[in-house]
């Protein structure tokens, strides 16, 4: 079974079509990833498919289930990094984990410990008293990158994991994103940079102006269009190097 | 809306509320008794005795009720603004099991809540002046969350609506300063014009006043009619954020 499938999806803000009749699957332990220029609508999938939009057209299932119909139920199986932090600035970084976890109901019992693990993965294990301000921004992903597993989650949505990073945080999310790949977490991600959509992805989906233009794994691309993925990346959403 | 995810919501709240009341709540008392001192001991000199009661003694009570309600308006003003637009802090839960309506449900109920603890605090103050003459002022606590309600509710249509942090002030100017000059803390309704008096009927605080007013000298009947007022209002009303917040934070 898919964990995510999109038929004909349709998304309309007022008489802006941000998403137009996209379809595509995601299979378990897949790391699929979006490809597009900003405003390609990228985000706006993600969000639908997270159950935070309802789609103004076409069907949505995640784990089989209608993003309409039973959102609490599929949340409870999800992971979320968006690409704003959204850390609550109120509690330190170990109660962040805590409070977040007491939203899936894990009881305290359980997400003290738990979240000193994902303290340890995300390498914040010295940080847990510290204030989210007095954290740099590669703590912070990483920090939203542990929260989102709290929920040991099925399925991981990473919008832009690692845009704004320097290249050696940049490499320990990817190195994280790796480990869980290695768990067979299924991925989905957003992404600007090629290499990191190379690195992670077994397949992406190229998308422009509401529209995805092609679906395949990145090396399938490659061999067809010729040079590297930035190459085919620029060919297909319009705009060539001399531009 | 299910009441056990709401619950988590309200969780968060007071996790952060006993985390940082302990910086800001002597703060609480220093309003109060800034009134009491000021309005009631300098003022109070020059004002006759109001109803039999001097003038301290009038404004006492009505001090409790206006300090519950802007507990509860701050927090679903400018408390729900920042963490539903700067903080995203409304986008972190909702990608949890929790949806908006839960959310919805959990700032208007922790709005109601900090109405009763600030309603209470301040009753500690009031009455530490000797300025209460009934237990029964106990009684009043059901009916300042209950305010509170009405008050968060209020405040959240306005939230649900303004268009940035800024608009708050047009709220605050043409809607709480009114209420409070005009809903009985400070003089009689009636010494208005008759028009003006009546308006004060339709608003929440005026009941609320006449509540803690009339429980702190140890009467019961005289409010009977405030109480059901502020019932089926907070009943009534209740729907509308839901509905507005919905539309907002879901685009």
């Amino acid at each position: 079974m898919d964990i995510v499938a999109a038929h004909n999806l349709v998304k309309e803000y007022g008489i802006i079509t941000a998403v137009n009749n996209v379809s595509f699957s995601i299979s378990p332990g897949e790391c699929f990833g979006f490809l597009g220029p900003n405003g390609a609508g990228k985000t706006t999938v993600m969000r639908i498919i997270s159950c935070f939009l309802p789609p103004t057209s076409g069907t949505v299932t995640v784990f089989g289930v209608d993003v309409t119909r039973e959102p609490s139920a599929i949340k409870s199986r999800l992971g979320v990094m968006p690409q704003e932090d959204n850390l609550d600035p109120d509690l330190s970084v170990l109660e962040n984990l805590i409070v977040y976890a007491r939203y899936f109901d894990i009881p305290k019992k359980t997400s003290i410990p738990l979240a000193n693990d994902l303290l340890a993965f995300a390498e914040l294990q010295d940080r847990g008293k510290m204030n989210i301000k007095e954290l740099s921004g590669g703590m912070k992903r990483r920090l939203m990158l542990a929260r989102s597993l709290v929920n040991t989650p099925e399925l991981l949505i990473l919008d832009e994991p690692t845009t704004g990073l320097d290249p050696h945080s940049r490499r320990a999310v990817w190195d994280k994103l790796n480990q869980l790949k290695f768990r067979n977490t299924t991925l989905l991600l957003t992404t600007h940079y090629m290499e990191e959509a190379e690195q992670l992805c077994d397949r992406v989906a190229i998308m422009d102006a509401g529209r995805v233009v092609t679906i395949d794994t990145p090396q399938n691309l490659m061999t067809e269009h010729g040079g590297n993925l930035e190459n085919v990346y620029l060919k297909l959403t319009g705009r060539n190097l001399a531009d | 809306m299910r009441i056990s995810r709401a619950w988590r919501v309200l969780q968060r709240h007071w996790t952060v509320y006993t985390k940082l009341y302990k910086s800001s709540f002597a703060l609480n008392f220093v309003e109060p008794v800034l009134y009491l001192v000021a309005m009631g001991m300098g003022l109070g000199v020059f004002v006759k005795d109001i109803n039999g009661q001097s003038y301290i003694k009038f404004i006492g009570p009505g001090i409790i009720a206006s300090s519950s309600m802007f507990a509860a308006v701050y927090e679903c003003t400018y408390g729900t603004y920042i963490r539903m637009t700067f903080q995203k802090t409304f986008d972190a839960i909702l990608a949890t099991p929790v949806n908006i309506d839960d959310l919805t449900a959990a700032e208007l109920v922790w709005a109601a809540v900090k109405s009763v603890i600030y309603g209470l605090t301040i009753m500690i103050v009031v009455a530490a002046f000797g300025l209460i003459d009934s237990w029964l002022v106990i009684l009043t606590v059901p009916f300042i969350f209950l305010c509170g309600l009405i008050f968060a509710e209020v405040s959240m249509i306005t939230t649900a609506l303004v268009p940035g942090i800024d608009s708050f002030s047009y709220f605050y100017t043409l809607f709480m300063t009114p209420l409070f000059l005009f809903s009985g803390i400070f003089f009689p309704v009636d010494t208005l014009p008759k028009a003006v008096a009546g308006l004060a009927w339709f608003t929440p605080l005026y009941h609320l006043v006449n509540i803690c007013r009339s429980f702190s000298a140890g009467h019961v009947t005289p409010v009977l009619g405030s109480i059901a007022w502020i019932t089926i209002v907070a009943a009534a009303l209740a729907p509308v954020p839901f509905r507005l917040m919905r539309r907002r934070v879901i685009e």
